[in-house]
């Protein structure tokens, strides 16, 4: 009974899962009531995950872990899966996408990473990846008639089979080297001069490096981000970049903690190389999806070199740009939610000239969000990312920085592009005004975070303070 | 002092931006209203600024008002204070927001709400560049102005506002990155950010120079210096007349303000090597930039070319490290602030009228707007330094301070002196005196009664510093001196140091 008590919130969301099932087989006409249930489920599983004991504790023969990371983590992948589902719901309705699979396969994702998050063991953690990327397949072609949707979904499925692939080789020869799966004997067991333990090694993190769609593992990223429906693209840009990122540190941190030297030449070039080309691949975008495809390549650029510093300052950082990231996120595709004429979505940035006559808190929303993702204080944008540069040179990687920083600035350049747009263009015809409450409602919330954050920045470095694993 | 009077200060502005923003009903009533608050705002923080200086106490050289708050846990706090030399500032940016806000009275055709939220606003960031005692908190605010300003340039700005813009957003932004590289530097070498005590901290020698130059990097854009100067006559030409003078008035300022408070106080052996480059871009600067000056036909640009050639004074003041020399670039700073917002708007009367720019539209204006012509000959004769009005005083007490140094410098900007001279003037009878250009000149009107307000109490002031500066330089002098002795302290230890 103990052991179950650790794992509620997965054995929750997996019998909701199910029930929604049934319901939605039996049930006609069930599309808003599962939606309403699945929403609601995951508000409960959050309480349900804040609820767990505070103290780390290893379950399953050491192969589950509940932790601080974990637990933060779990909380976050909730809550924006929650918020994802809360803004699309006008956009599911308007593109006929309102099928009762849709926000059960989001569960099921989410169900993935709560599993991915938790996982000490290499086979847990293949199992939990391999549930939430199956889920993303299906999302993203979630249009079936829609010829962009259907590509996105055969590439994201390609590739990602190819990348999982890969990880899977890697394991294996991580088993083959060391003799277990659980990270902390692996942890034990490799050393530097464990060469296929090392070859393994790599081959797990571009196998990580292809799901946080790092540089140069990046190919599927702008195609199925653009070709998915605008809901699931929310969907691919926050939630699945929290577990992603979470189960990078465990990794870097736990099982290959003492072959450092080996992994972070090779994170610092993937952050190099993901923050150069996403401000340079970016601007010359006119579609807002693919724009924050880029955009957000360039972002897990950023956190990234949080994990390459090797400290618990860094992985500190890193869980606070993430943090910020997705709330910046959220604000900007509540925005994206909200480019509507007549029922028509439209996601070419010339739409947006002239919002700001038309719908000036749409605008100042845009502003605010599309600041703070360029990084200009006093918005939170800008603490993300001095919170990172703070421990890069905390341990003395100036290179890292001074790029990182030059590449803000490119960056730059694009958000102010569509800042421009919105503001010093000629207005075209105004959008839509009849928006859902929830939609409206996290918008605000989003841009007033952001906007009032420097008040009291203090609150998410007390949250991830404790967050430690060495 | 319980009363909080600096974070009054600074944030007055943006809550009258935000009453602003919360106006609601028809057109007209929003307008009225927000002119209204708009005024009333920064009318009171002005009058409040003058309380501040009123109850400064200028016989001591330490930070007064300090404020401390909490702010990220255990290691930034939120930290303000005021000295002699960042109070004159304040005055300054409180004396000159109004100034825009009437001036957007007068000539801002749209938006006018929004207007007034992106000047208070700047207003409240400008201020607080000027009062932050952290490192930090400083970047904060200094980068925080690129918003507002980008958006004044951008939407109320001149036909090809949208280039000028991004150009100045972008300078700067990449100017100022590195400063926030060697902020965090500092604060991983010394372990803290806080201005006071990093001020008596001495910064390991071997690390002096890379910051410096991290700060040279951010304060040379923002200044300009030549040659990251290309940014400024853009801006300036497309700006509206109030974006201009913010820009010119106070946002120049606040990279001499960064020269003197952090190049100097935190680096004085860094400064003290990379002098001979300061004085030869000033030196640059100062001939080169007038000589173009001279070759303008856009009258904001060639005011524009002015301030870089002026800024020019200032950093060689700042340099020379002598008392006369700081004292002459802060009265320098102060006065160019009153004398190039006065020419900005000097333009600005004749644009809103006429809608050119160019001088060669002009001619012959003594004829209709007589009022205009005394007004803009008093600001000419200002902006070149004629005895008397505050503009002499800056560059004299420059040129005495720079004397004792380097007699060569001293020598080439006087040169410069007479440059300014050359092209002010004869900007001024191109546009004033001459045959009258064209019949739609002889239609102008002269001055209305706000524009003679503006102008009669920046006349007042700048010819009242020009014979009186007693005030300015009475409430710099402590705080001048203190900065001169432990530059001297620090550099003889230096000496020493490498003597042995």
């Amino acid at each position: 009974m103990q052991l179950i008590s650790y794992i509620l919130p997965e054995i929750f969301l997996s019998s909701v899962i199910m029930i929604l099932l049934m319901i939605g087989v039996f049930v006609k006409k069930s599309f808003r009531m599962v939606n309403l249930l699945t929403i609601t489920s995951l508000l409960f599983a959050i309480i349900l995950v804040l609820n767990q004991p505070d103290e780390t504790i290893k379950i399953f023969r050491d192969s589950y872990i509940i932790d601080k990371l974990s637990v933060f983590m779990k909380v976050l992948t909730l809550l924006f899966s929650f918020f994802v589902l809360v803004v699309s719901k006008d956009y599911i309705k308007n593109t006929n996408i309102d099928k009762i699979e849709y926000p059960i396969i989001i569960l099921a994702s989410t169900l993935g990473m709560l599993l991915m998050i938790s996982s000490y063991d290499l086979i847990i953690f293949y199992l939990g990846l391999e549930l939430q990327s199956l889920c993303l397949y299906i999302l993203s072609s979630f249009r079936r008639d829609d010829e962009r949707s259907t590509e996105a979904g055969l590439k994201y499925f390609v590739l990602s089979a190819l990348a999982s692939g890969l990880l899977l080789y890697g394991c294996s020869l991580i088993y083959g080297f060391t003799g277990s799966t659980n990270f902390e004997i692996i942890s034990s067991i490799l050393s530097e001069s464990n060469t296929g333990g090392i070859f393994g090694l790599v081959f797990i993190m571009v196998g990580l490096a292809f799901k946080v769609s790092a540089v140069p593992f990046h190919m599927w990223t702008p195609d199925v981000y653009e070709g998915s429906p605008t809901s699931v693209t929310s969907f691919f840009a926050m939630v699945p970049k929290i577990a992603a990122l979470s189960v990078f540190i465990r990794f870097m941190y736990v099982p290959f903690i003492n072959v450092i030297t080996q992994w972070q030449t090779i994170i610092v070039f993937l952050s190099i190389a993901s923050m150069i080309l996403g401000a340079v691949a970016a601007i010359g975008q006119n579609n807002i999806k693919r724009l924050l495809a880029y955009s957000s390549i360039g972002h897990m650029g950023y956190a990234l070199a949080g994990i390459a510093t090797g400290t618990n300052e860094g992985i500190q950082s890193t869980i606070i740009y993430l943090t910020i990231y997705l709330v910046m996120n959220l604000g900007i595709f509540g925005c994206i939610f909200m480019m509507k004429r007549e029922n028509v979505f439209y996601e070419n940035i010339n739409d947006l000239s002239g919002l700001s006559k038309n719908h000036p808190l749409l605008a100042l929303g845009f502003l605010v969000i599309l600041f703070s993702l360029a990084g200009i204080p006093p918005l939170a944008g800008f603490f993300a990312k001095f919170y990172i540069f703070m421990s890069v040179i905390e341990v003395q990687m100036y290179t890292l920085a001074l790029i990182g920083l030059i590449t803000t600035v490119v960056s730059a350049f694009y958000y102010l592009r569509i800042i421009k747009i919105i503001y010093f263009d000629k207005p075209k015809k105004p959008f839509d005004t009849n928006f859902d409450f929830g939609l409206k409602l996290t918008l605000a919330f989003s841009s007033i975070l952001i906007l009032i954050y420097f008040t009291y920045p203090s609150i998410l470095i007390k949250a991830v303070s404790s967050i430690s694993l060495y | 002092m319980n009363f909080p009077i600096l974070s009054a200060i600074i944030f007055i502005p943006l809550i009258g931006a935000l009453f602003i923003f919360l106006t609601k009903g028809s057109q007209k009533s929003i307008e009225k209203n927000s002119k209204y608050v708009a005024v009333f705002s920064s009318i009171a923080n002005f009058f409040l600024s003058l309380f501040l200086w009123y109850s400064f106490d200028s016989s001591v050289s330490t930070f007064q008002f300090i404020e401390e708050k909490n702010w990220i846990n255990g290691f930034i706090n939120f930290k303000l204070g005021v000295d002699g030399i960042s109070i004159l500032f304040i005055l300054l940016t409180t004396f000159i927001a109004p100034i825009c806000i009437f001036s957007g009275i007068n000539s801002i055709k749209f938006k006018i709400k929004d207007f007034f939220i992106a000047i208070l606003v700047m207003e409240t960031l400008m201020l607080g560049v000027f009062c932050s005692l952290d490192l930090v908190i400083f970047y904060l605010f200094f980068e925080g102005g690129l918003i507002p300003m980008f958006l004044i340039i951008g939407i109320w700005g001149g036909p090809k506002r949208v280039y000028s813009a991004f150009k100045f957003f972008l300078f700067t932004l990449l100017g100022s990155v590195l400063m926030l590289v060697a902020i965090i530097s500092i604060y991983w070498i010394t372990g803290t950010t806080d201005v006071i005590k990093l001020l008596n901290i001495k910064i390991a020698q071997e690390y002096q120079y890379l910051l410096w130059l991290a700060f040279f990097s951010s304060f040379a854009v923002k200044l300009p210096m030549w040659p990251f100067h290309t940014w400024l006559p853009d801006a300036h030409v497309e700006a509206p007349t109030a974006g201009s003078v913010i820009l010119a008035a106070i946002l120049l300022k606040m990279a001499g303000y960064g020269f003197i408070r952090f190049s100097l106080g935190l680096f004085p052996i860094a400064s003290d090597y990379f002098t001979p480059l300061i004085f030869t871009l000033s030196v640059i600067a100062i001939i080169y930039t007038s000589l173009v000056a001279l070759m303008q036909d856009d009258m904001k640009k060639l005011i524009a070319y002015s301030s870089v050639a002026h800024m020019g004074f200032v950093t060689i003041g700042i340099f020379s490290l002598t008392k006369q020399g700081l004292e002459g670039s802060i009265i320098q700073m102060i006065s160019h602030g009153l004398i190039s917002a006065a020419l900005f708007l000097c333009v600005g009367v004749v644009y809103d009228r006429y809608q050119s720019r160019m001088i060669s539209s002009y001619g012959g204006l003594v004829n209709v707007m007589p009022k205009y012509a005394l007004v803009f000959m008093i600001f000419v004769l200002a902006a070149l330094g004629l005895p008397g009005t505050s503009g002499f005083v800056g560059e004299f007490l420059i040129l005495v301070g720079v004397f004792q140094k380097n007699i060569l410098v001293a020598v080439l900007a006087s040169f410069g002196i007479i440059l300014v001279a050359a092209y002010m003037l004869w900007l001024y009878r191109r546009v004033v005196f001459g045959r009258i250009g064209s019949n739609e000149i002889k239609t102008m009107l002269d001055l209305n009664r706000t524009e003679i307000y503006i102008f009669a109490s920046l006349a007042f002031l700048t010819i009242f510093l020009g014979i009186y500066p007693e005030p300015l330089l009475n409430t710099v002098d402590v705080s001048i001196n203190n900065l001169i002795d432990k530059y001297e302290t620090d550099i003889n230890l230096n000496l020493t140091k490498t003597n042995n």
